[in-house]
């Protein structure tokens, strides 16, 4: 008997090994949903009649936010550094050898009468620029603000500056929806929600007083979820600031939210950000086909009551939810037609929870202003970033656009932080 | 007999280390299991990992063959079960988003996904089983308590 079990197990051995084998075998199949998309060159832009995208500089990493000095020299801040360093020079826009210093991460960067400004996502810095626009002294900047709430999360520090001496930083909420447990099914929303006291707005500080800590900014818009693109607005002497709206309505909310409503839902919000504004995250959103602020599902909403939302801020456009809106510019230049002098261009890093819907954005926008206000709709003004629309629908696409740039002719540059791609667009058409 | 024997159980032994090495776990699990998990990732997990599996920049991490969801499976129950709110950095990369508890999963939703997830995407590795996630649950409560 003994023998005839021990055979019997060998058997039953072999033919797992037999098994395991073919296992082996359908591991080969190749499982093409895995794959990383393959590096494929640099498609062409497309763009209006007239204009023309030339490729300065590529692979330089992840390239978020762009200033161009009055010279022409490119500084880039980079989001995960290279090499040690978390800022590029690419002199008189040469990517050739570029120069590198600073050594934080982050998203913003802003030249301003001499001096350079950079955010790590915590802080930000300033240099002394020389009157080639180069820093003088890269290892030392100075330290203006401190101390400001980076927990990972809407950690980047975008920044702008007014003609008044005056900073402003984007303090992302780090949260979606100010929920006990952040996107909890279940979960309830705080209330008051204790964020908006540290995050969750813009915070104004002054530009010549180093080592400012938080409590010495001022609070100047509140109700800001992520404001990662802002810009003054010299024209009209204002701040607008683009909203990242919150997410995951459908995932939390299935019996108030479809799949394709939580693709549609909330709108991206454009903001004209008034000292005071409150435009009510987390509390309420924007819905763009209502055209109302609507109460969150987190404070008791149902997709159509506004409640407390009635009296909150509107944006003054609102886009497409989940277009992820990076930076903004007002270009002043001369070098472009008439109707895009004072405008808007906006940079629309692409979706990601409209899935499993097609994915959407990845591409500069251009809105038409008068008087500081939308004068006439949105346009897609520079196209072609994803690569293909497959890329575009998986969301696995070429580039992202990050950062835009007015160069002293009166180009404009985008930035890419997939691949590390900066762009000039220039006019050339009659 | 019994000298004859002797050579066989070393066979038998060696067999055994052979199946060892293969990783016999490996094995695809039950088409029904798989079809489960692939509910519930589409519901709760795809609109931040995605349909591939791969994330979302700076974000939300990949799935796809990473220790995070190939290396041990309490880490990994604990994570889905209880949630993760520190950063956590996948080749050089840090994905800031926060994984929320998901407390509301039944352990066969929980074992299933997980199933799922260790066998999607280019993944292989051993099923997660409903013992191991009640184990998992368990340890929580302890801790509460």
């Amino acid at each position: 008997m003994k023998t005839v079990k021990w055979y019997l197990s060998c058997l039953f051995f072999t033919c797992v090994i037999v098994v395991s084998a073919c296992a082996e075998e359908n591991k080969n199949i190749p499982d093409t949903t895995a794959k990383l998309p393959a590096a494929v060159a640099g498609p062409g832009l497309t763009l209006p009649d007239g204009f023309t995208a030339t490729t300065v500089a590529e692979n330089l990493g992840r390239v978020r936010h762009i200033a161009v000095s009055s010279n022409g020299n490119i500084y880039a801040k980079l989001e995960r550094l290279k090499d040690g360093k978390g800022i590029l020079l690419l002199k008189g826009g040469n990517a050739a050898a570029p120069g590198s210093f600073g050594n934080y991460p982050g998203t913003g960067i802003a030249v301003k009468d001499g001096y350079l400004y950079a955010s790590s996502n915590s802080a930000v810095y300033r240099y002394k620029l020389n009157a080639a626009n180069e820093v003088e002294n890269p290892g030392k900047p100075e330290t203006i603000v401190k101390g400001l709430t980076d927990r990972g999360q809407h950690n980047a520090k975008s920044i702008t500056l007014d003609d008044a001496g005056n900073i402003y930083v984007n303090i992302g909420a780090p949260s979606n929806s100010c929920q006990v447990q952040d996107r909890a099914v279940g979960s309830k929303g705080q209330d008051p929600c204790p964020i908006l006291d540290y995050a969750g707005g813009i915070w104004q500080f002054k530009v010549g007083t180093p080592g400012q800590e938080f409590k010495d900014g001022v609070r100047y818009a509140t109700g800001i979820r992520n404001g990662v693109a802002l810009s003054w607005n010299s024209s009209v002497n204002e701040l607008y600031v683009l909203q990242h709206g919150r997410d995951d309505l459908h995932r939390m909310f299935d019996d108030l939210y479809t799949v394709k409503d939580n693709a549609e839902l909330p709108a991206e919000e454009f903001l004209l950000a008034k000292k005071g504004s409150n435009f009510g995250w987390p509390y309420c959103y924007y819905d763009g086909k209502q055209e109302k602020k609507i109460l969150a599902p987190e404070y008791g909403g149902d997709g159509k009551t506004q409640g407390r939302c009635e009296g909150v801020d509107k944006p003054i456009m609102a886009f497409p939810a989940h277009l992820a809106p990076n930076a903004l510019l007002f270009y002043t230049g001369s070098q472009f037609p008439e109707k895009y002098k004072n405008g808007a261009f906006i940079a629309f890093h692409g979706s990601w929870n409209r899935a499993p819907e097609p994915q959407a954005g990845f591409f500069v926008v251009f809105v038409p202003m008068k008087n500081g206000y939308p004068n006439g709709e949105w346009e897609v003004f520079a196209d072609g970033f994803a690569g293909s629309d497959e890329k575009r629908a998986s969301g696995r696409v070429d580039y992202r656009p990050c950062g835009l740039a007015q160069g002293p002719d009166g180009a404009l540059y985008v930035s890419d932080d997939n691949k590390g791609n900066i762009w000039k667009i220039t006019y050339n058409g009659k | 007999m019994r000298r004859r024997l002797i050579p066989v159980n070393v066979v038998i032994a060696a067999l055994f280390f052979i199946l060892l090495s293969l990783e016999p776990d490996q094995t695809k699990p039950p088409a029904a299991v798989m079809e489960r998990g692939k509910a519930v990732y589409t519901k709760e997990c795809l609109t931040c990992h995605q349909q591939d599996g791969l994330g979302v920049q700076r974000m939300n991490p990949p799935l796809a063959k990473t220790e995070w969801v190939l290396g041990p499976k309490e880490r990994l129950i604990r994570i889905v079960v209880n949630g993760l709110t520190e950063p956590i950095e996948i080749d050089g990369d840090i994905f800031h988003n926060p994984m929320p508890p998901h407390a509301h999963l039944t352990n066969q939703q929980v074992a299933d996904v997980l199933t799922y997830v260790r066998n999607s995407f280019g993944n292989k590795a051993s099923a997660v089983t409903i013992r191991e996630v009640k184990k998992v649950r368990a340890e929580k409560k302890i801790k509460k308590s």
